[in-house]
């Protein structure tokens, strides 16, 4: 009994480094990046609700948010710009599929191994596929 | 009944973090609707400058409608950020500083938001 249990694999809280070594299913790369989007969106908020600001208080502070995705702001190109907010977007994109995928799952009880599966890999396409879509819009 | 406070404090099992679970979809719920709202009047005829951007959240249903998205917003980040650092970040020094400077960060923030919502 006690050589059986000593033979055993021990599975403990994997380490920072060993992330690259496990192979994730799309559910679980739909989560990380969950969490990841989540992340970037809190950091980021200050910019977002300088947009905000910017573009809904005066015709003045619209023509200078304008001006700033167009030609620039302080040291910071207008394409950079469009490139955070193109991370953005889809930020908020996959964050509010994979939200939305959370509901339905909750409120279906839709928890099958396929469902999982194919739900996840939709998010996954349907967030990029929407940013490539907006993505286009922002920059031509 | 038995003691459950103190060191006996009973936190795991049925319900325990129900509260925070319900919250964080009723928030996402709302934002999600806020979200519709905004595109369907985004995609309104008219051509888009500042009079149509302004005129939109200048409506009070979209005043108050706003409102309840940044509060909501607060709860549902403070939620998500702080099992980010519940899960990743061991040393309770180091994760209590961080618990706070998110406080710090979403109050600062929807304090913001509202004062540019408010002007309007």
């Amino acid at each position: 009994m006690a050589d059986t249990l000593k033979e055993r694999p021990v599975f403990r809280n994997i380490h920072v480094s060993q992330i690259v070594a496990y192979r994730l299913p799309p559910a679980g790369i739909v989560s990380i990046l969950h969490r990841v989007s989540g992340v970037v969106m809190f950091l980021l908020m200050p910019f977002i609700i300088w947009m905000f600001d910017a573009s809904v208080t005066s015709e003045i502070s619209y023509s200078q948010f304008r001006a700033a995705f167009a030609a620039g702001v302080g040291f910071l190109p207008g394409w950079f710009l469009k490139l955070v907010v193109l991370g953005l977007i889809w930020a908020y994109l996959h964050h509010l599929i994979a939200g939305l995928r959370h509901l339905w799952m909750d409120a279906t009880h839709a928890v099958t191994k396929e469902f999982g599966h194919l739900s996840a890999i939709v998010t996954l396409a349907l967030s990029v596929a929407l940013t490539l879509a907006l993505g286009f819009k922002l920059f031509f | 009944m038995a003691q459950n406070f103190g060191s006996k404090r009973i936190v795991v099992g049925a319900h325990y973090g129900l509260r925070d679970w319900l919250a964080q979809r009723i928030t996402a719920a709302l934002m999600a609707l806020f979200t519709l709202a905004l595109i369907v009047q985004v995609l309104l005829p008219g051509e888009m400058g500042y009079d149509k951007w302004a005129g939109i959240f200048s409506r009070q249903w979209m005043k108050v409608l706003t409102f309840v998205v940044i509060v909501s917003l607060l709860y549902h980040v403070w939620v998500g950020m702080r099992d980010v650092w519940m899960d990743y970040v061991k040393p309770v020094g180091i994760k209590l500083a961080l618990q706070v400077f998110t406080i710090v960060w979403l109050v600062g923030c929807a304090g913001w938001a509202i004062q540019v919502l408010w002007r309007l």
